[in-house]
């Protein structure tokens, strides 16, 4: 197909796909993420399609493959369409049943219907399932009818719209004012007003400006923006064309973390079927806009997040920070005013064009609009990608969204905000989750990992986790976060062998608050904040740990977990500590 | 490797300096790992320092300098995982292949790597042999695990 030149050419496309999109009675949804893969999903399209083969059925039924559906822990799954019926944790020898019974006799399979482990009550439908219920899946719910491989797909769900809409009834400012108006803020983590940032980098005069998108989600226990990428990549180059037409840019870059293997490939064949058919390239549309995209595969490096290092990651460097002001508006990629935005941020966008900013803006709180995806994992029933409205509460996704705690263990804490943000008690269970609260809270929303623990979690061991993540990641530039996330985790080590001292706990308030102060870059800055939020909300458990060397959860091994034993002397270790 | 070789390898890069970390990539596919001649012939192909390439390659977790085992088997220690019981499986991994992460077995058979994060966090604890991803792994997996690799050589 040759290249769109006109917009009336968009709709002309979606009709006669439309058109020919056979007749299928029944369409066979599957969710081949990384996570359903990683479970099996591969051998279930195999068997499927051996099935319908074996049974003539090819010509009327449909074998969808997709991305992500989000309930990854019941991977594999499949969707069956038109009544969206959902099967979960299959294995390949279920697939005749379903064959038998649903699709040729429409009956349901019971026994792979989803189960509610605390009621034992059976979902046949999926939007009936407790876990979707109460999500609002504004970005994610196209997921099930787009083959990642297929532009086509992305077309017939209205895709590359809003950009035609951008391209020839909008000027640049007013799609700045309406992505302002919308209440859009950064998801990566920072939520910076994503409007004002856009004009930021407008404003300044230049013969040249970047746009990036920071694909680099390197948060462990997030990966919202991986499964975006893989499951529906067309909606993040769309964002970004828009973006670049809003802010003058001439070329952009994907920066995508090479621990996503799917995603990369993903969006390396979005962009070169978007250049195909004319929403890359010179004269988009047939407009006088001209706007091209670059993939960069990260190298394993966790501080590339930060929007500082990552410039200098595709300038081909070591990738280390550097001092704001100039900011990335101003002096970013090659001295040239840049702006970057996350994943789910440029997602966001084309949404906001479709359906206005007035929509959009009555979603959520007053202060942080939309919603937001988060990674429901840890010790979790139902773990999952949840997207939800801003101003849910904490216990609503928990409890009623996730099905409460796992093995019947008892609800310890929630870490949100990966390893620059804290964890919240039982308390804060009935927060309402947006930008601000968390904060206030002494956490932060960052890009969205929600890491639920029990009882079976030590603290301790939690920060000395945090605390070795960000020491191995820290690039090295400045001192504060060099040295001092060293000596940090040297402590936090130093306690969960059971040589910890009376004075360590001051010692780490003191080095955190420096670091946190003293550091180049948000890496640093954020280092300390899982040490402090665990000092903050369950010092006692350090003080367990130091004064009686015990660790009720029994995680530290030198240490005896319950009140009644004895602990082991220090010094009886034959092998090293595995925490080395 | 020889000069050759590099030399068709390194045709469809330009010469600007942000071509680096993808030349590597590109390298580290072909050889499995950066070999020192290359690291010259790069340098002189991006008009820079041996040094300087050095640098930037011995930053990212990515590159390596030494050749790795026939099977990879990388345990992921994202927090997911760890409160699943990742660093369990991992310590049972260590014992059994008796190396330790960034080491290969005696007979090349394995090499040990970890990752800070493979976003399968929902299905955790996480290890992923060569680009095989394998979920829910427990300690008791661990051996069937590897002899399963063992056995395909």
């Amino acid at each position: 197909m040759k290249p769109l030149t006109h917009p009336s050419q968009l709709a002309g496309w979606k009709a006669r796909l439309l058109e020919e999109r056979p007749a299928w009675r029944k369409t066979i949804v599957v969710s081949n993420g990384t996570c359903g893969r990683a479970s099996g999903s591969l051998g279930i399209i195999e068997a499927l399609g051996r099935e319908l083969d074996r049974r003539g059925l090819k010509e009327t039924v449909g074998l969808e493959i997709t991305g992500c559906h989000g309930f990854c822990e019941l991977e594999p799954n499949v969707v069956i369409l038109p009544e969206g019926i959902y099967y979960g944790r299959l294995k390949p020898e279920d697939v005749p049943a379903i064959i038998e019974k649903t699709i040729l006799k429409d009956n349901v399979v019971e026994t792979l219907a989803y189960a509610d482990p605390k009621t034992g009550r059976r979902y046949v439908l999926r939007k009936d399932i407790p876990f979707f219920r109460k999500q609002m899946r504004l970005l994610t719910e196209d997921n099930l009818r787009i083959d990642p491989d297929r532009i086509e797909d992305y077309i017939l769900a209205d895709g590359y719209q809003a950009l035609a809409k951008v391209l020839f009834d909008m000027t640049a400012e007013e799609v700045i004012r309406e992505v302002d108006l919308a209440g859009l803020r950064g998801r990566g983590g920072a939520g910076f007003p994503t409007g004002k940032k856009w004009q930021f980098c407008r404003s300044e005069s230049a013969d040249r400006r970047y746009i990036i998108c920071n694909a680099d989600e390197g948060n462990p226990g997030t990966y919202m923006d991986r499964s975006i990428l893989a499951a529906n990549p067309h909606s993040v180059i769309e964002g970004m064309v828009i973006g670049a037409y809003a802010m003058g840019a001439a070329e952009g870059y994907v920066y995508v973390r090479m621990e996503a293997p799917q995603a990369v490939r993903q969006v390396t064949l979005a962009r070169d079927q978007a250049r195909q058919h004319g929403f890359l390239g010179k004269s988009i549309l047939g407009s006088e806009f001209h706007f091209d995209i670059h993939i960069v595969e990260g190298a394993g490096a966790f501080v590339c997040g930060e929007e500082t290092s990552l410039m200098s990651s595709i300038e081909g460097r070591r990738a280390v920070s550097r001092q704001r002001p100039p900011f990335p508006a101003q002096a970013g990629l090659w001295g040239k005013p840049t702006n970057i935005n996350n994943v789910e941020t440029w997602a966001n966008v084309p949404l906001i064009i479709k359906r206005g900013a007035e929509w959009y803006s009555q979603i959520g709180t007053s202060r942080s609009k939309g919603t937001k995806i988060f990674s429901l994992v840890g010790k979790i029933r139902h773990g999952g990608q949840v997207e939800v409205p801003m101003g849910i509460t904490l216990r609503e996704v928990i409890y009623d969204i996730g099905g409460g705690i796992k093995d019947g263990q008892k609800f310890k804490a929630v870490q949100t905000g990966g390893p620059a943000g804290g964890f919240l008690p039982a308390e804060f269970l009935d927060l309402a989750i947006d930008y601000d609260n968390l904060v206030q809270a002494g956490s932060t929303m960052g890009s969205g990992g929600m890491i639920v623990l029990d009882e079976t979690t030590c603290m301790v061991d939690m920060a000395r986790h945090y605390m070795h993540f960000t020491q191995e990641e820290s690039c090295g530039k400045c001192v504060p976060c060099r040295v001092g996330t060293k000596q940090m985790h040297d402590i936090l080590v130093g306690i969960t062998r059971g040589e910890g001292k009376e004075e360590d706990l001051t010692r780490l308030e003191e080095l955190g608050d420096s670091i946190r102060v003293a550091s180049l870059c948000g890496l640093g800055q954020g280092a300390p904040n899982p040490v402090l939020s665990t000092l903050r909300h369950f010092r006692q458990e350090y003080v367990e740990h130091i004064q009686h060397k015990r660790c009720a959860a029994g995680v530290c091994k030198d240490l005896a977990p319950s009140s009644g034993e004895e602990a082991g002397p220090a010094g009886r270790r034959v092998k090293k500590n595995r925490h080395d | 490797m020889t000069t050759a070789e590099l030399d068709v390898l390194l045709r469809g890069f330009g010469h600007e300096r942000k071509d680096l970390t993808r030349i590597l990539h590109k390298v580290q596919a072909a050889y499995g790992y950066i070999p020192a001649p290359a690291i010259r012939r790069v340098a002189e192909h991006l008009n820079t320092t041996a040094n300087e390439v050095y640098g930037v390659l011995t930053f990212y977790k990515a590159f390596r300098l030494e050749p790795r085992g026939r099977h990879v088997i990388t345990a992921c220690q994202g927090t997911s995982c760890h409160v699943r019981g990742g660093a369990d499986v991992f310590a049972e991994m260590k014992k059994e292949l008796g190396i330790e992460p960034g080491g290969t077995t005696a007979d090349r058979m394995f090499s040990l790597e970890t990752v800070n994060c493979f976003g399968c966090c929902a299905i955790g604890p996480t290890v992923v042999v060569d680009s095989t991803y394998y979920s829910r792994v427990s300690v008791a997996d661990v051996r069937s695990l590897i002899a399963l690799y063992r056995k395909r050589k």
